[in-house]
């Protein structure tokens, strides 16, 4: 664990970056460091591998003060990730990726063996190898830049705004990326942006800096939804908080129904002994492989499927994939679909049922409850943990 | 034919010998410049107050005439090559100096942060990242110091046989042999473009790292979608070297 214990840093002339900062960075999950500018976040980063030097307080990894071994040893035992890259433009990618396991001594094959599955790892071709940086695209290299930090298997990595740089679509990537990789690796990272979206989707726990630096509230990204510390995180925040926070309630246990759904080769007598649904006057249609093809007025399918006129047919929006999706895909959908119903499928797009925006507004309420409740358990945990 | 090349014999030396002779005096200058420039550079580099008056000072002593060196040095160094190759070593600081600051100052920050990050003390990343990566812009430099070096040279006529190709132009005026004026007009004009194109081929060879040409330029449509801001930097050398060696 990284302990960021009541650390200030100022400068000579004055000016405060970071301000009593206190923070228990958990082993083997993501915390973002997130903030507007100045608000002392990057330093912060900077001073767990001491590029930046503490005025007062100090860190410990794993219990013991960063101070107390070389610097240079510190910095070869945490991965950093900069925006940009930054990488060497003078050397191969995977001359790149093996920087530090040859300053750590390996030798030149085993340093290029370890770089090769790191670029695999991060999903580099490996005819990229022997290329030069600026034969690379700005997320070719972001991934180089993870691929390096990774080299010499560090269990921690430091992360500056890695992804900042590069386009939307890119970054969305990068992301995913990241979080598939983590799954997989399990590494300590600490994440630096100032985008509040990136925390939220990236980050186990995230640390909202004011500033001046100082710590405005730390908690999972699903609390900081709910539970804004005070006016200045609503703010930072922004709108659609409510919305937002349903990406974090799985899907999985929304009621479904498959009262309105048949398939297109239904007869005229299997439409009429389909069961009225609730309250809606349409069926779903499916082709016979189960996959959804429109919205039909229960009276257009009168005449069974093959009387079907498949033009007519109202369009569904788009389905989201029950148990995969959150509760946020799942109404969001519902609202895309002009019959107010939502579409679930499954790994392979075949329809598993229809829901409704009622049904999935009683959903939201009552996976509301049970967050609040797991929360003051929690809550109450911690207070029993510092009592 | 032989009206060109027929030397006189109070320069002491064949054709060849004065070319040799010429090289040397204006090369080993440049590498001793280099040689001051190196550290210089990185200094003023590191500390940003340090190089204004550094090129200040430079500059001031580019302004001094060799002639004026001469008077000085002949004291002490007399009448030889060593008195020709201290003013240009002093000269070719003025080229170089710049050179390697706007070189180091140009690595990418995130560079050097991500060295510093990974582990990288001021020395190892100093001769494995800075140096490398300002390689284009030294040589740039190099490249302006050893024409101007060359075309310099001659000026060792002033204190007796030490100009070299000088020399050779000096008896050609003094013997009114014109012949001789234009063999050491285009030798030394031809050693500079020489020289040039060998520091042109040293670059490519040490910077196969560095985006340039329509060859580098393709590949790097093809792997990625990046502009490529080096193209064509390398190609205006030739001209610019013959004036200068002319002039």
């Amino acid at each position: 664990m990284i302990r960021i214990e009541s650390v200030t840093k100022r400068y000579p002339d004055g000016t405060v970056a970071v301000d009593q900062l206190s923070l228990d960075i958990p082993d083997g999950s993501i915390t973002v460091l997130v903030g507007p500018s100045g608000c002392g976040k990057t330093t912060t980063l900077r001073m767990i591998n001491r590029m930046v030097e503490p005025s007062e307080g100090r860190i410990l990894l794993d219990g013991q003060d960063v101070q107390a071994q070389p610097v240079n040893t510190l910095r070869r035992s945490m991965g950093y990730v900069i925006q940009n890259a930054g990488l060497f433009q003078h050397r191969t990618i995977v001359d790149n990726v093996a920087t530090v396991p040859r300053m750590l001594g390996w030798d030149k094959a085993r340093a290029r063996k370890r770089a090769m599955e790191l670029m695999e790892r991060v999903g580099l071709d490996a005819g990229l190898a022997r290329r030069y940086p600026y034969q690379l695209s700005g997320g070719q290299q972001q991934r180089v830049g993870v691929a390096r930090a990774l080299a010499a298997d560090p269990p921690v990595l430091l992360m500056d705004e890695p992804f900042s740089a590069v386009d939307p679509i890119v970054r969305k990537g990068l992301q995913a990326e990241l979080l598939r990789i983590q799954a997989e690796l399990g590494k300590t990272i600490v994440f630096v942006t100032h985008d509040i979206d990136e925390a939220i989707k990236i980050g186990n726990m995230v640390a909202v800096l004011r500033t001046g630096g100082r710590l405005a509230q730390f908690a999972p990204p699903d609390e900081l939804l709910s539970h804004p510390a005070d006016a200045f995180v609503e703010d930072f925040l922004g709108t659609d908080r409510g919305i937002r926070r349903l990406s974090f309630f799985t899907s999985a246990g929304l009621e479904l129904t498959t009262a309105p759904v048949v398939a297109v080769d239904a007869t005229a007598a299997q439409v009429a002994e389909r069961p009225e649904a609730a309250s809606t006057p349409f069926l779903l249609v499916t082709d016979t492989d189960g996959k959804p093809l429109g919205w039909a007025d229960r009276k257009a399918l009168a005449g069974g499927g093959a009387a079907l006129d498949r033009a007519a047919l109202q369009p569904y929006g788009r389905p989201f994939e029950f148990g995969r999706e959150s509760l946020r895909d799942a109404l969001d959908c519902a609202v895309l679909s002009p019959t107010g119903w939502a579409v679930a499928v499954d790994g392979s797009g075949r329809v598993v049922g229809v829901t409704s925006q009622e049904t999935i507004g009683a959903a939201i309420r009552s996976a509301h409850a049970e967050r609040e409740r797991q929360q003051a358990a929690r809550g109450t945990g911690l207070a029993k943990a510092a009592t | 034919m032989s009206a060109y090349f027929d030397i006189p014999s109070d320069l002491q030396h064949s054709y060849t010998g004065l070319i040799g002779v010429h090289l040397k005096e204006a090369l080993l200058p440049v590498l001793f410049g280099l040689v001051v420039a190196l550290p210089l550079g990185q200094l003023c580099a590191r500390f940003k107050w340090l190089y204004p008056p550094v090129l200040w000072v430079t500059t001031v002593l580019y302004a001094i005439p060799s002639l004026a060196f001469f008077v000085v040095l002949i004291d002490y160094t007399g009448a030889t090559e060593t008195t020709v190759m201290i003013p240009l070593t002093v000269y070719s600081l003025v080229l170089l100096v710049p050179a390697i600051v706007d070189g180091t100052r140009a690595v990418p920050q995130e560079t050097l942060a991500a060295a510093t990050a990974m582990g990288f003390g001021p020395l190892r990343r100093f001769l494995q990242v800075e140096l490398p990566i300002a390689v284009p812009a030294i040589i740039a430099g190099l490249r302006l110091a050893v024409v101007s070096s060359i075309s310099l040279v001659s000026v060792g006529t002033l204190i007796g046989n030490q100009g070299a190709l000088g020399n050779l132009l000096a008896d050609g005026l003094f013997y009114h042999r014109t012949p001789l004026i234009v063999t050491s007009v285009v030798t030394t004009a031809l050693l500079a473009i020489v020289m040039d194109g060998l520091l042109v081929l040293v670059q490519v060879l040490l910077t196969p790292w560095a985006p340039r040409g329509r060859k580098g330029a393709r590949r790097v449509r093809s792997a990625a979608q990046e502009p490529d801001p080096g193209a064509g930097a390398a190609a205006s050398a030739g001209p610019a070297a013959l004036e200068d060696a002319v002039r």
